[in-house]
């Protein structure tokens, strides 16, 4: 007799795959991607490439070390993924040591050095956003005004590439500050927000209304994925139309910050920032679709992925706020992240039949109603009977139980006492 | 630097002296170890092992360093428990110890004595002098006693045969890893 | 009507096409029968017949044994050959004792099988007894003895009757083809099957995608005021009996408790049918029809078989293999289970027979987990088959047990779902297997110290009793003694005397 394992069921499966998960997840990112590199010209295009490139060499080298196969785990493209997200969240001339130290942590630090795919207690492109922004805060803050590619300001292939690999002078002409470090440095001056407003000659075009839209267009600075705001979310629809990701992180995420952000701005508007700012800027839509609706770093359950959502909210309101720096979206992720293990711990789906805390439910009290008269006690009979069997259309055609049909616990069924 | 080096060391030595205190007065008044594995062991005192009874067996197992399989009753579930609570390794051990084995009486053999009856810890034999004696599967723990007490080496340890009463699924044994590198070996 | 939410489910591909618009075939008599004699939950049946002995159509072959049990009727007439080990249709493909028929190619029917005409005057009890006898288990492939469900309404009292005709599986149109041929047939099965249960509800779930079905069940249910006929979303496993009952009571079955404990049960449409048939014509469950089918099957169609028949003769008559099975299924491709060759017998609870090719099982290479949450969204039970898994690769038992492992009803919706293709399902089987060997070893290991203190009482009692005698035996001894001492001083003192 061929001694073998066999398969249990099902016969049949869904179609997706890991890869195609990624790819899906890169595809919704090109348009933001595109337009970033529109936006800020050559450079931006080197780093890209740069984090990419990178990102797949060093998981190469870890596979290789591991002796893990490498082909078909640089095909999953999470490495790439990783590398995408990380450029997207820096600033878009920053140096090519940067994205190659960027993509060596989050590859190696972030990710394979707990074993691999699957096993990263942190989101590895804001693990390695936060190093370098710890580490390297001059080059990490050093932002420009959107300079379009093939425009008259924006500097030429040759010029990017002195940007990019020899950290010559020529960034200083294009340096800005970002709205969130505009208003962080203001505040912290006394100004009122209204004041800063006008005082600023980036937003001089407008109140809030036409900031709104150039924040939504992405012609504010910021880093690369903090330009159209409305390119990203585009991407997140698609995501949600393919049931790639959850409606509940992007909700729970965005919901909450809109209210907390809405009841601030009620209280004081002259303090705190109007919501449509805190929304549009930063990197509060990047995560809110495509960072903290990664699968591994999030928890499983609906309920706790609207926990973890709205706590992420809660954190990157009160440290733009209140915090030391303007920008809270990479922190308060990875506050999160910390967090999942604890909230898949205690945030489990309710049990069929049973309680929250797993006790049986109690049997019905209609039954007593109807029959309540004939001295018919459920509890007493839920206590003493075992369900020996499921019935269903469509269930195993086996003939002799498997032993995990309780044969033994059917014999002990009440009925038949 | 001289402040932190004394501090240092003197709240070690605190802690330290606290500790011996704390293991020298309030000892654990016995065993909790003991107690756990006597109540995995079959409680038959069947003295197969060789040693006087199963709260003994426990003390061996633990202090000595007695092989997990002492225990034939047992079988591969107790050595696997055993290994468990021990933290003691026994994937080497499970070749040796096949599954449960129950007592089989060969009628032709069977001469009535009952002297196997008198030695059955668990009341597994039954019959009368002159005849021909019984196993009662579901009571035999499969210790052997009766094997060797019986004059005519009519019974004999069989093992459970394989039923689909008794089948169980295994864990699936492929692991990711191997499973990825035998596909990519096939589109080689 | 309303319906009530549901939680979990998957909508996999319906591969109902092909064998859903083909009549039901009867498959020419096979010239053995293999009849296993464990085609239920509970106790194998015990033989009734002798190597050698002629049997008639629905005699009975062997009889059910003990309080869980079902018994076994020849499904054709002709002569015992063997009474021994066959290969069951397992996953493991090990042997059961199977009765092997020889058929004469008579088919004639046992004397002693008649028909009631009028079954609606049958008592309850009545009822449940005649459907005991004539073997009726479950259809959809639980194969729990139905008898004892329809009991169920003497002991305690039931409200609703649901009648499960969703057929939730991909592949499988067995229930649907008998919907649509047989709908008078079935809908007297549903009124009887509600006469013994004595309920005063009766509801036949269909599910949305079996529109004819749902026409020629309302159409023969037009007459009955008091069957319900509804459409139910196709969505898998709508087909679970505690999933319906929510769906249509809006009631949860309490955990360890029967579906009777909230006064409903659950039957399915094939069942209702072999309760029909035993009441109005007398026959026992002997044929049952079975949806032949899967990418490699060159003709996949419905079959009415005789219990028994070995799946390579099915396969023979549905064309053959038109390309190499990569996996044999016998049951639905969600929970049916893989067989390990076609010679193998179909038995009662065999609703479906699939050869599928490779493209169709699309395994593909387990990947790690990454966690995605799509088995937790998609459990109907509300577990997190991916907490479980992650603690069962390594064997942590009771970790899983505390994820409750032991509430997973094998669905497979998780592993269907799983973009890592992780074998999900085969973890908690695996899991249940040792938690069950554990619950035995320690059923076993309390039973032992039990035995060996009665033993320990009873050596203790004979040895009290030994004691006592001796000690009386010796009392006595030294009475005895004692009594001719006194004699003989007496003796002496009368001597002195003299």
């Amino acid at each position: 007799m061929k001694i073998s394992i066999p398969h249990a069921a099902p016969h049949v499966r869904n179609p997706g795959k890991v890869p195609s998960l990624m790819g899906a997840v890169i595809v919704a990112l090109a348009p933001v991607t595109g337009f970033a590199i529109y936006q800020y010209g050559w450079p931006a295009l080197n780093l890209v490439a740069l984090c990419l490139i990178s990102a797949i060499l060093f998981e190469a080298l870890c596979l290789h070390w591991m002796g893990k196969p490498i082909k078909t785990y640089l095909m999953d493209g999470s490495s790439l993924l990783t590398a995408l997200l990380l450029a997207l969240s820096l600033p878009p001339w920053a140096p090519w040591w940067i994205a190659v130290f960027g993509s060596g942590f989050a590859v190696i630090l972030g990710k394979q050095i707990f074993g691999g795919i699957g096993q990263n207690p942190f989101n590895p492109a804001m693990l390695a956003r936060v190093a370098l922004l710890l580490s390297f805060p001059v080059e990490m803050t050093t932002w420009i005004a959107p300079t379009p590619l093939l425009s008259t300001q924006a500097p030429g292939f040759f010029d990017a590439l002195q940007i990019t690999f020899l950290d010559s002078g020529l960034v200083d002409a294009y340096t800005h500050a970002t709205l969130l470090g505009t208003v962080k440095t203001e505040l912290a001056q006394g100004l009122g927000l209204s004041q800063i407003w006008h005082s600023s000659p980036l937003f001089s075009t407008g109140l809030s209304t036409g900031l709104a839209d150039a924040m939504l267009l992405g012609s504010a600075p910021g880093s690369l994925g903090e330009t159209s705001t409305l390119l990203i979310a585009i991407g997140g629809f698609y995501l949600l139309y393919q049931r790639i990701i959850n409606w509940q992180l992007p909700v729970s995420m965005l919901g909450t910050l809109t209210l907390l952000s809405v009841i601030f701005y009620l209280l004081d508007p002259e303090r705190y920032s109007h919501p449509m700012t805190h929304l549009t800027s930063g990197g509060v839509m990047l995560a809110a679709f495509f960072i903290i609706t990664d699968p591994v770093t999030s928890p499983c359950t609906t309920r706790g992925q609207l926990l973890f959502g709205a706590a992420c909210a809660l954190l990157i309101y009160v440290i733009r706020t209140w915090g030391g720096y303007p920008e809270g979206v990479a922190f308060a992720v990875l506050l999160m992240n910390a967090m999942t293990p604890l909230i898949d711990h205690y945030i489990r789906p309710r049990r069929y039949g049973r309680t929250f805390r797993g006790k049986p439910i109690p049997a019905p009290l209609s039954l007593h109603m109807q029959h309540g008269g004939k001295g018919f006690n459920v509890s007493a009979m839920t206590r003493k009977q075992r369900e020996p069997s499921v019935e269903s259309t469509s269930q195993p055609a086996t003939t002799v139980p498997d032993r995990t049909a309780p044969v033994p616990q059917a014999q002990q069924s009440g009925e038949h006492s | 630097m001289i402040t932190a080096i004394i501090i240092l060391t003197v709240v070690g030595a605190l802690l330290g002296l606290g500790l011996g205190a704390a293991s020298r007065y309030l000892p654990v008044k016995e065993d909790p170890v003991v107690e756990h594995i006597t109540n995995l062991l079959p409680g038959t005192q069947c003295g197969q092992c060789g040693y006087a009874g199963c709260r003994q067996a426990a003390t061996a197992l633990i202090e000595a360093d007695a092989p997990l399989t002492l225990c034939p009753p047992g079988g591969p579930t107790l050595v696997k428990q055993l290994a468990e609570a021990l933290g003691r390794d026994h994937t080497d051990l499970e070749e040796s110890s096949r599954g449960p084995a129950l007592a089989w009486v060969n009628r032709d053999l069977c001469t009535g004595c009952t002297k196997c009856i008198r030695e059955c810890p668990t009341d597994a034999l039954v019959g009368a002098a002159k005849q021909i004696h019984v196993v009662l599967e579901d009571a035999c723990t499969g210790c052997g006693a009766c094997v060797s007490v019986c004059p005519t080496n009519g019974i004999v340890m069989q093992e459970v045969p394989l039923t689909l009463s008794n089948w169980q699924w295994p864990k699936p044994q492929q692991t990711a890893e191997q499973a990825i590198t035998v596909l990519e070996d096939s589109h080689r | 009507m309303r319906l009530f939410g549901l939680r979990g489910g998957v909508h996999p591909e319906a591969s109902k096409q092909r064998t859903a618009e083909h009549g039901i075939t009867r498959l020419p008599l096979p010239n053995r029968l293999y009849i296993p004699l464990q085609q239920h939950i509970g106790e194998p049946a015990e033989p009734e017949v002798t190597v050698g002995q002629k049997v008639l159509k629905g005699q009975l072959l062997a009889r059910s044994q003990g309080l869980i049990s079902a018994p076994v009727h020849a499904p054709s007439s002709g002569t015992i050959v063997a009474i021994g080990n066959f290969p069951a249709p397992h996953p493991s493909g090990l042997p059961v004792c199977t009765i092997t028929l020889e058929t004469d190619g008579d088919d004639r029917w046992c004397d002693s099988i008649q028909g009631s005409d009028d079954p609606f005057a049958l008592t309850p009890q009545q009822i449940a007894e005649r459907v005991g006898q004539a073997g009726v288990v479950g259809m959809g492939g639980a194969t729990f003895p139905s008898a004892i469900k329809l009991n169920q309404g003497l002991q305690q009292p039931i409200h609703t009757l649901i009648v499960n005709g969703s057929e939730c599986e991909p592949y499988l149109t067995c229930d649907d083809r008998l919907m649509r041929e047989r709908p008078a047939a079935v809908i007297e099965g549903v009124r009887l099957t509600a006469i013994a249960l004595k309920v005063q509800r009766i509801v036949i779930a269909i599910e949305d995608n079996k529109l004819e079905a749902l026409t020629a069940m309302r159409a023969a249910a037009t007459a009955m005021s008091d069957v319900e006929v509804i459409k139910v979303p196709s969505r898998y496993p709508m087909g679970w009996d505690k999933q319906l009952i929510r769906l249509i009571t809006g009631q949860e079955v309490p955990h360890g408790a029967r579906t009777a404990s909230i006064g409903v049960c659950v039957h399915n449409v094939g069942t209702v049918y072999a309760v029909q048939r035993a009441l109005r014509d007398g026959t026992p469950l002997v044929t049952r029809i079975v949806t032949v089918a899967g990418g490699a099957i060159g003709e996949p169609q419905n079959l009415e078989i005789p219990i028994g028949t070995l799946a390579s003769e099915l396969i023979e008559f549905c064309g053959g293999l038109k390309k190499k099975a990569a996996r044999l299924v016998m049951g639905g491709p969600m929970m049916g289970q893989i067989i390990p060759h076609d010679s193998v017998p179909m038995v009662k609870g065999s609703s479906g027979l699939l050869a599928l090719s490779l493209k169709e099982i699309d395994d593909g290479p387990e990947r790690p987990c990454i966690r995605c949450g799509r088995c937790v969204e998609a459990c109907p039970v509300g577990l997190m088959p991916v907490e479980m898994a992650a603690r069962l690769r390594v064997d942590d038992i009771e970790g899983a047990r505390d994820y409750g492992v032991q509430d997973c009803i094998g669905c497979s919706c998780c592993s269907y779902v799983c973009p890592s293709k992780i074998p999900l399902v085969h973890y908690f089987n695996y899991a249940k297997g040792a938690l069950d060997t554990r619950q035995t070893a320690a059923a076993k290991a309390q039973q032992t110290k039990e035995l060996a203190q009665a033993r320990q009482t009873r050596l203790d009692a004979q040895t009290a009793a030994r004691n006592a005698q001796r000690a009386a035996q010796k009392a006595a001894r030294e009475k005895q003694s004692s009594t001719p001492q006194a004699a003989s001083s007496q003796t002496q003192e009368a001597e002195g005397q003299a």
